[in-house]
């Protein structure tokens, strides 16, 4: 299902042309505005659409294998934390869902601190092993090779 | 060209899931040092997790008891036919619990169980639920804090290499302006993931992206190290995976948490009706047909074979195990990572409560982190691996440990995800994990021996810049000769370059359009196919915009990770993982002479290939 730009809708901001992994999403200079330079290179992870505030994208289904017809919309709350589907059928049935997206608030992951640098040359990772919740790290029970 | 340099102590390559653990960990260590990560994309949504998931594959549950690393150790062996280097796999399974509580610190919202509310929920043994349609997301917010800096859209092509031969940065371009980028750096970590869109995929025209692992994993990771001259290992392992049919939705939570079953057109398990024959051939002396769970590539393999009697289509009984009640599971698992299924469905129609949908073995992916092993040769941890050292040896293609853990044969270049070999079943967790432990061995190194220092000869990096650009250069020199269209007499645009690419392993190498079986002779006419190529890209690539420069320089990274893949597969006379594929001039399993680890090198400057065995020491019996 390869993405599309409504021209009515879309304000030029950018947001999708800065989110796509595969870089498909580019300015048209006729227009100023994005869409998806290369259908065939899609994934359909639908991070385009879920960037835009403006809902001016959308998505088909590939209409070389897939019947056309549906339709996947969704919104994705930062404030909320939620995240809203809606699936419409070919036939016209309609599906909706919400899912959770993040416990805490957005940017909330301070820089880490440092480490202990006496377990430098240890096998310890950052804030083990109390992280793992047990007490010491563990080794194999009998390091030794049983073949060969 | 505008043309810029920098200056770092670490410099990782790719912000997935193992980059981030890298730069995390490294902080952690390093706390004043610049780190810095890169990617051809924007690591808030880049990678495998780009789009989400709805599980973490990887968490033992030590702390409540619920596995020990022993017996994930004999899990993952038994998955992969017995062939893994035990000493990394035992690493990651000590320290992944530690990376998923952090994740849930962070904000990822994973289940807990409602009766016992220390434990999460298990989709199954190893595997436990989340929410993550913003997985990737919280981990970039995580790396971003960890960083000095984030080069996003900032493609890697070469790694670099000081006059010691040492690692010592890299070089790429930005893929929207074609700024050159320059980065020294003391120590580099590896961790630009996996590699789809070498086979064929089974989604044809406007469909072609829709592959289960995504069109940018564009196998970075094994071609940087291929060309930097690393010892690559367990490449012929390149691996299918069953899935939705169309959608490649995944199988995991069907299969395990709602136990759904998976049929031939009669209604028969399909392991079953195979069972006798895979044990005759593929037990081996570890007893693997035997094993529980079943290993992917024989459950793989029991499905291929009913297809092949003409008793297809295989189907997933959703219908069976999915109500009105609990039909949400179902589509969450679908909406937060794999989207396109759901469309699927609802165009055509499919209510998964009502009726079966039809299940495909996928196209082949080389990849390190999933049910398989691809990837460069790694050190282990010291305290492991030291002792497990083939008497006598010295190269580093053939030990276990040299110094650095995650470190690969090159000095100072470090490996994570699914850039490291031999380590399957790391999934996100492990690779996060993973990352972490290359990223803390990485600061370690710098400590102890101030890593590299950086000297490149100017005309190296001039030489380089000539390269990366030659397709540009090489279009505008002839853009004017014909009338307009893309056929040039001598310019090869990436996506001929990879369809062509794609047609040669699909054929010759196992890949869906040939039953993922192959022979000797098959095999020696394909590479000499791929050797073409190869040499077609050097005389005749062309771009006409810096987004066709990313693609091709992909698929230059592309074509070496599938002639690594065919050297290996040349090499291994055996069927190990007959469902990955099949050799059919040796269709059986062979422990008595290829329960080894097959690795090689390439030296680019005589286009040469060295492939050898090396002995699988087991440390969990
Ligand atoms: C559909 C799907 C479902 C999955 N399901 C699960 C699951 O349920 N649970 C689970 O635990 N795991 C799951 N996985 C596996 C998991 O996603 C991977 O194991 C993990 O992401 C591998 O991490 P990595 O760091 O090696 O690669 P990635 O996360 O893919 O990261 C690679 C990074 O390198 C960058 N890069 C690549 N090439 C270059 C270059 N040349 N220059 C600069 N940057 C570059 C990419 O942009 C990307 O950011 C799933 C994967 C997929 C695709
Ligand atoms: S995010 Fe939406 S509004 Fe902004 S450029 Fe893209 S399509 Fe237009
Ligand atoms: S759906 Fe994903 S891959 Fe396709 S254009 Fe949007 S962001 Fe890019």
């Amino acid at each position: 299902m390869p993405t599309f730009v409504y021209t009515s809708r879309c304000v030029g901001c950018g947001d999708c042309v800065d989110i796509c992994p595969n870089d498909l999403m580019h300015f048209n200079p006729k227009n100023r505005k994005p869409y998806n330079i290369e259908p065939e290179g899609c994934w359909e992870c639908l991070n385009c659409v879920k960037v835009c505030n403006r809902s001016a994208i959308e998505v088909r289904g590939y209409a070389d294998f897939v019947p056309m017809g549906a339709a996947i919309d969704v919104l994705r709350d930062e404030k909320r934390n939620m995240v809203f589907w809606r699936i419409k059928y070919r036939n016209g049935k309609i599906k909706e869902f919400s899912f959770p997206i993040r416990t805490k608030p957005w940017g909330s992951i301070k820089r880490p601190k440092a480490a202990d640098p006496a377990q430098l040359r240890s096998e310890f990772l950052s804030d083990e092993p109390d992280i793992i919740g047990i007490k010491d790290l563990k080794v194999p029970s009998a390091p030794r090779e049983v073949s060969k | 060209m505008r043309s810029r340099t920098i200056n770092c102590d670490i410099l990782i390559i790719g912000g997935g899931m193992s980059g981030c653990g890298a730069a995390w960990e490294a902080r952690r260590w390093l706390p004043s040092s610049k780190i810095i990560i890169v990617d051809k994309a924007n690591i808030d949504r880049s990678g495998a997790v780009a789009m989400g998931l709805s599980a973490i594959n990887t968490y033992l549950g030590l702390k409540n008891g619920e596995n020990t690393v022993e017996e994930y150790v004999k899990y993952v062996k038994n998955d992969l036919m017995g062939v893994v280097r035990e000493d990394l796999v035992y690493d990651i399974g000590r320290h992944v619990d530690g990376t998923v509580h952090m994740f849930e610190e962070w904000g990822l919202p994973i289940w807990h169980d409602k009766n016992q509310p220390e434990r999460y929920v298990r989709e199954g043994r190893w595997q436990v639920m989340i929410n993550g349609e913003s997985y990737k997301s919280i981990v970039a917010e995580a790396a971003r804090s960890a960083a000095d800096e984030v080069y996003n859209r900032v493609a890697i092509t070469h790694i670099l290499r000081d006059g010691d031969g040492k690692g010592c940065g890299a070089v790429g371009f930005n893929v929207r302006d074609g700024t050159f980028y320059v980065f020294i750096a003391k120590a580099v970590v590896v961790a630009a993931g996996g590699a789809s869109q070498i086979y064929r995929p089974r989604s044809t025209g406007e469909g072609m992206g829709r592959t289960w692992y995504p069109p940018w994993a564009s196998g970075s990771a094994y071609g940087l190290l291929i060309d930097a001259g690393a010892v690559m290992t367990m490449m012929e392992a390149r691996f299918t995976v069953p899935r939705y049919k169309d959608g490649y939705g995944p199988v995991g939570a069907w299969q395990l948490l709602l136990k759904a079953r998976q049929t031939n057109a009669e209604n028969k398990d399909c392991f079953g009706l195979h069972k006798d024959e895979i044990k005759r051939d593929f037990n081996g002396m570890g007893g693997y047909a035997d094993a529980i769970p079943t290993p992917t590539n024989l459950r793989v393999y029991a499905v291929l074979s009913e297809m092949k009697l003409g008793h297809g289509p295989i189907y997933m009984h959703t219908e069976e195990v999915l109500t009105e009640k609990n039909e949400e599971v179902g589509w969450e698992d679908f909406l937060d990572m794999t989207i396109s299924q759901a469309l699927v469905w609802a165009a055509q129609n499919i209510d998964p409560t009502k009726m079966p949908s039809e299940i495909l073995p996928s196209e082949p992916y080389v990849m390190g982190s999933h049910a398989t092993e691809n990837g460069a040769w790694a050190s282990g941890p010291e305290d492991i691996s030291k002792d497990h050292n083939p008497r006598g040896e010295n190269d580093r293609g053939k030990l276990y440990f040299w110094g650095y853990n995650r470190m690969s044969t090159i000095d100072g270049v470090f490996l994570c995800g699914d850039a490291c070999g031999a380590t399957a079943h790391k999934f996100s967790s492990g690779s996060f994990t993973e990352g972490r432990i290359a990223g803390k061995s990485a600061a370690r190194y710098i400590q102890d021996t101030g890593g590299s220092k950086g000297s490149v000869d100017k005309s190296t990096i001039e030489d380089l810049h000539d390269l990366i650009y030659s397709p540009i250069n090489r279009y505008e020199k002839f853009r004017d000769t014909v009338t307009g269209g893309d056929v040039y007499s001598s310019l090869l645009f990436w996506k001929q370059g990879i369809v062509r690419l794609q047609k040669i392993m699909d054929e010759y190498a196992a890949g869906w359009g040939s039953f993922y079986e192959t022979n000797e002779g098959l095999l020696n006419t394909g590479y000499r196919l791929i050797l073409y190529l190869a040499d077609d890209f050097e005389k005749y690539s062309a771009a006409k915009s810096y987004h066709e420069l990313l693609r091709i320089w992909e698929l230059y990274h592309r074509i070496l990770t599938a002639e690594s893949v065919m050297q290996h597969m040349m090499f291994r006379k055996e069927s190990r993982w007959p469902g990955y594929y099949l050799r059919s001039d040796y269709p059986k399993l062979d422990d008595q002479n290829w329960k080894v680890y097959v690795n090689s090198r390439y030296n680019k400057h005589e286009k040469r290939w060295e492939v050898w065995k090396v002995p699988v020491l087991e440390i969990v019996g």
